[in-house]
């Protein structure tokens, strides 16, 4: 049978690629049983480096929400000029690694950067604190709403936006209670990719963030932390919580959608 | 409410799709734009509506200059040939869409929502999404949610396009009913001849972005201004150089003065009448209309030679 064929390959793909890998992360985590996983989830330090992703999260998830939206109402249902710039530069951040990033930021930023100085010179640290995590995450996890939106806006086509303009509704009532409505499944796959990756985004705040431990250490520099220090089980068991808490994410989406092209 | 249209002009890059029109529409009345596609007769509707903003020209609503009103300012009610519904919104949301717009009470838009749809039959699908409602219907309800507000001018974009032919022929009476019934100002636009016949009042043929003629359905008919309005809104053929319509041709068996010789090619009946497909003798197509008795008459059958005499014919200056 081809299907099971098919079936029996994508499974064996999962697998080895995802499943495998967490339940052997779950498994050392707790080898040597519960209290040095525990341990090092309730170090102070740990429950800083949470704490910080989740702020940075919460920052960059409703600032990159606003503007994909805008961003993909932009491309497809206005004509300026630099439309073509805009809709490649939406991209970019897929294209570029997040090394790359962190170090624009670093030059930008920096002691004798374009901007740092003149922040510096106002009192305002962006380097080597929370301005510059959000920036990193808010540049690597910008695409997502934006590429989510842009198709379906395509697909819906303008029809129903001009048809509540004659009816008397304002650009802000049709958005409101035509536009938003139509897209709105696509603005939450959006977000849960958005959230997903400011979870996980390791390299851009690598380089930007000095991992300064209970400062500007977050959850996955925290992981690597740990693994330096030769803590194993700390380090597993931290992937694990933030590897959890995307599947919550994950997770809340289904169970917000309903079923699969539901209006 | 009158509309006027005044010398308006309209191009999408190098296309010309509106040339200095100029349209009076009565308050009250219920006007046709036909043409064929591509005639600019959507883009005229549009214009009216705000959808398109014409490069020069004007558009008056009532007397009052309304060029530079938006479309929401205009007080209108649009309905769109592929329905445009509100998809996640009931039937009953749908219609109350522009009472609630304009934050109007409660109660009121409950009552004159409940009374639209009782109007336009449906009442008992209210709690429906457009998906669930057949073309017409969703048709009927576009419907009701334009004239919700009380709009001072009623435009429909080719409003039965996309219905099947019985529905379509429904709706068009059903809309003639209710214009005679409300009296709001309506501008329908049409590529069907037999649709803007029925049901309009007055019709204006557009023809490459341009109004050939204005006038009733007797009038475009008995009196067309030129060749492209004579073929548009009936059938005519050629008979010896000249125009002619296929009830003004008379079939006869022997030749008589100022008849032509012709040749029947095919008979179709259809019901009472039967159309007689004919080719004359300098090889032009030509059609007669023929009652069954004139047919059964005549013995017409493929190939036979008759003689055509023409009862009215049509000459234009090109």
């Amino acid at each position: 049978m081809p299907r099971l064929g098919l079936r029996s390959l994508a499974l064996a793909y999962l697998a080895a690629i995802l499943a495998g890998p967490l339940a052997l992360a779950c498994y050392r985590a707790l080898e040597h049983g519960v209290s040095p996983a525990w341990r090092a989830l309730s170090a102070p330090d740990t429950i800083h480096a949470f704490e910080l992703t989740l702020v940075v999260t919460a920052v960059a998830v409703p600032l990159n929400t606003v503007f994909g939206v805008i961003c993909a109402l932009a491309v497809v249902r206005r004509r300026f000029p630099g439309k073509g710039v805009l809709n490649a530069f939406i991209d970019l951040p897929l294209a570029l690694s997040p090394v790359v990033v962190g170090l624009a930021l670093f030059l930008l930023y920096g002691r004798g950067g374009w901007f740092g100085s003149w922040l510096s010179g106002h009192g305002v640290q962006v380097l080597f604190a929370l301005p510059a995590l959000v920036l990193a995450t808010i540049f690597v996890s910008l695409p997502f709403v934006a590429r989510e939106v842009v198709p379906v806006l395509r697909e819906i086509g303008d029809e129903q936006e001009q048809a509540a303009r004659t009816l008397g509704a304002s650009g802000w009532q049709t958005f409101w209670r035509v536009t938003l409505p139509s897209i709105r499944w696509a603005v939450v796959y959006g977000v849960v990719l958005t959230t997903a990756r400011s979870l996980g985004e390791y390299g851009a705040v690598a380089v930007v963030s000095g991992r300064l431990q209970g400062r500007t250490e977050t959850a996955t520099l925290r992981v690597q932390e740990r693994y330096e220090g030769f803590d194993l089980p700390g380090a597993y068991a931290i992937s694990i919580v933030l590897a959890l808490l995307a599947v919550l994410v994950l997770l809340a989406m289904t169970l917000v959608r309903p079923r699969e092209g539901g209006v | 409410m009158s509309i006027e249209i005044v010398a308006v002009s309209k191009r999408f890059g190098a296309v010309s799709a509106l040339e200095d029109v100029t349209l009076d529409v009565p308050g009250g009345s219920l006007t046709a734009l036909l043409g064929p596609s591509g005639s600019g007769k959507s883009t005229l509707l549009r214009v009216i509506a705000g959808l398109e903003r014409p490069d020069t020209g004007q558009v008056r609503v009532a007397g009052d200059d309304a060029t530079a009103l938006r479309p929401q300012q205009r007080n209108i009610g649009f309905v769109f040939q592929h329905y445009a519904a509100f998809k996640h919104m009931t039937v009953r949301d749908n219609v109350a869409f522009g009472l609630k717009v304009r934050k109007r009470p409660r109660g009121e838009i409950a009552a004159r929502v409940g009374e639209l749809l009782r109007l336009v039959g449906l009442l008992d699908v209210a709690d429906r999404y457009p998906a669930q409602l057949s073309g017409g219907q969703r048709q009927r309800m576009a419907l009701a949610r334009a004239l919700a507000p009380e709009p001072r001018v009623l435009l429909l974009d080719e409003p039965f396009g996309a219905l099947d032919a019985r529905v379509r022929a429904e709706l068009r009476e059903w809309l003639r009913r209710l214009h005679d019934e409300m009296h709001v100002t309506t501008v329908l636009v049409t590529h069907d001849r037999e649709e803007a016949m029925q049901v309009a009042d007055r019709i204006a043929v557009l023809n490459r972005g341009r109004v050939e003629q204005v006038g009733t359905p007797a009038e475009l008919y008995d009196a067309p201004a030129s060749e492209f309005v004579l073929r548009f809104v009936g059938d005519a053929g050629e008979l010896g150089g000249s125009l002619v319509r296929p009830h003004d041709l008379e079939l006869l068996l022997e030749p008589l003065p100022g008849s032509v010789e012709v040749m029947v090619d095919r008979v179709t009946p259809l019901g009472h009448l039967a159309r007689v497909e004919l080719v004359g003798g300098d090889g032009a197509p030509l059609v007669a209309r023929l009652t069954r008795e004139q047919l059964q008459e005549l013995e017409l059958e493929r190939g036979k030679i008759l003689w055509a005499r023409p009862e009215r014919v049509y000459a234009f200056d090109s």
